[in-house]
């Protein structure tokens, strides 16, 4: 199962640019949903308003070469290793989800435009693994409204359109391979259909999914990244050195009740995770 | 003031819930997000505000007499021991930071032994003070504070 490419076995019945003109329109279906969405949440409108507001409240001139660099650092943090998260195991989920996805999305295109790499079949069968065990462990053990309010985890709500269509694309593109390979002729329809289905779902539903996160979220983290660097802040309060000498000289307090080296008081009302929802 | 919740900020760890003394933070069913529930019911006590890692909740001014363009926010870093305030004025020329501790120990480790204390004595069971109250909250040296040992007074009308 895991070395044969599904795709070609697949040609015999379905012709090649068929598929390939199904991968083209579902990229459509993306740039479409998530431009709708833009529109209609006006998402755009006013993340540029907010960025221009943070400019008039600039301390500071940020240069090009240093929104570069803070380009780079989003980049390398927020989108490589999902830094956002605060939960470790939320993180891990994440990146398994992904990757996977990546993995998965990137190998299927190259499958079915004839790449003939031969490890190309192990690569999609791992993404759909990772994609499965990510978001299956985030389904059941992970989200909220299982972890902290008791919530029966088979209850749906329109927000989990974006992580079922994602399972079921996985776990119906392995049963899928599996029952092709394993020459069991109906089932295999059955999934192939199903993995279809699921998948034009996935890109489909973009305008009422949050599938479009993926392009807000790194914008939003870069922009975070510039009003520190400008000083705007948000109007929040500035990150003090509570070990310099100019922040201890301006705020007496500090010196005075907690020393001149401050230690890590450690996590405080953070050392509990919050679950009495 | 009532708090609210930027929902793009939000990433609905729940800490604000825990934190609510009046239990109005909620995590919406759907969007996953905490959002305060009953806003008049909220008495503003800023702990969901200081509580919230993500600094996703803010507090909304009465507009008679906090007009928009003013903004108070706050970051309570935990493991520096320190409270944050930065302060906007409405006009614009008003922008302050203050910075306070807010424990002097590592949390958790100070607890104080009270069957080894000191007891009070009659003095200090006679005095208005509170048994050991210290001194960065007592107002005794140099007399209790007032208008008029501060050199202020009330004048009649509104001032601006």
């Amino acid at each position: 199962m895991f070395t044969i490419n599904p795709f070609a076995e697949l040609s015999a019945s379905i012709p090649p640019n068929v598929m390939q003109g199904y991968l083209i329109l579902m990229v459509i279906l993306v740039a479409g949903g998530t431009i709708l969405d833009m529109m209609h949440k006006k998402s755009a409108k006013y993340f540029f308003e907010n960025a221009k507001k943070a400019q008039k409240n600039a301390k500071r001139t940020v240069s090009g070469g240093e929104k570069i660099g803070l380009a780079v650092s989003t980049v390398a943090s927020e989108m490589l290793t999902s830094s956002e998260f605060c939960n470790p195991l939320r993180r891990m989920s994440h990146l398994l989800t992904m990757y996977g996805f990546i993995i998965f999305a990137v190998t299927t295109a190259m499958m079915v435009f004839g790449s003939s790499i031969a490890v190309l079949p192990q690569l999609w069968h791992i993404g759909a693994l990772m994609l499965a065990v990510g978001g299956y462990w985030f389904w059941f053990f992970i989200r909220v409204d299982v972890s902290a309010e008791g919530l029966s985890p088979f209850r749906l709500e329109r927000g989990d359109l974006f992580i079922l269509s994602l399972l079921a694309t996985s776990t119906f593109a392995l049963l899928w391979s599996y029952t092709q390979s394993a020459g069991i002729a109906g089932w295999s329809t059955l999934f192939l259909v199903l993995f279809i289905a699921s998948t034009t779902l996935l890109f489909g539903g973009v305008y009422w999914s949050k599938f479009a996160h993926m392009f807000f979220k790194p914008a939003a983290a870069f922009q975070k990244k510039v009003t520190k660097a400008d000083g705007s802040m948000e109007n929040l309060p500035g990150d003090y050195d509570l070990t310099d000498p100019e922040v201890q000289k301006r705020f007496p307090d500090i010196p005075e009740y907690m020393g001149k080296n401050p230690p890590n008081m450690g996590l405080g009302i953070k050392r509990e995770a919050p679950n009495h929802y | 003031m009532p708090t609210f919740v930027y929902m793009t900020r939000c990433d609905g760890c729940g800490h604000c819930v825990d934190i609510c003394p009046s239990d109005i933070m909620h995590i919406d069913k759907t969007l996953r997000r905490a959002y305060n529930i009953e806003p008049n019911m909220c008495w503003e006590c800023y702990s969901c505000v200081k509580a919230c890692p993500m600094n996703a909740i803010d507090v909304r001014g009465y507009a008679d007499f906090a007009p928009l363009g003013h903004s108070v926010r706050v970051n309570r870093d935990e493991e520096k021991g320190t409270i944050a305030w930065r302060i906007k004025f409405r006009n614009g020329k008003k922008d302050m930071d203050l910075l306070a501790p807010i424990t002097t120990k590592p949390w958790g480790t100070g607890y104080p032994n009270l069957s080894e204390a000191a007891a009070p004595t009659q003095e200090v069971r006679d005095s208005e003070l509170l048994f050991n109250e210290p001194k960065y909250v007592r107002m005794d040296e140099g007399g209790l504070h007032t208008l008029e040992s501060n050199g202020l007074e009330i004048k009649e009308g509104v001032q601006y």
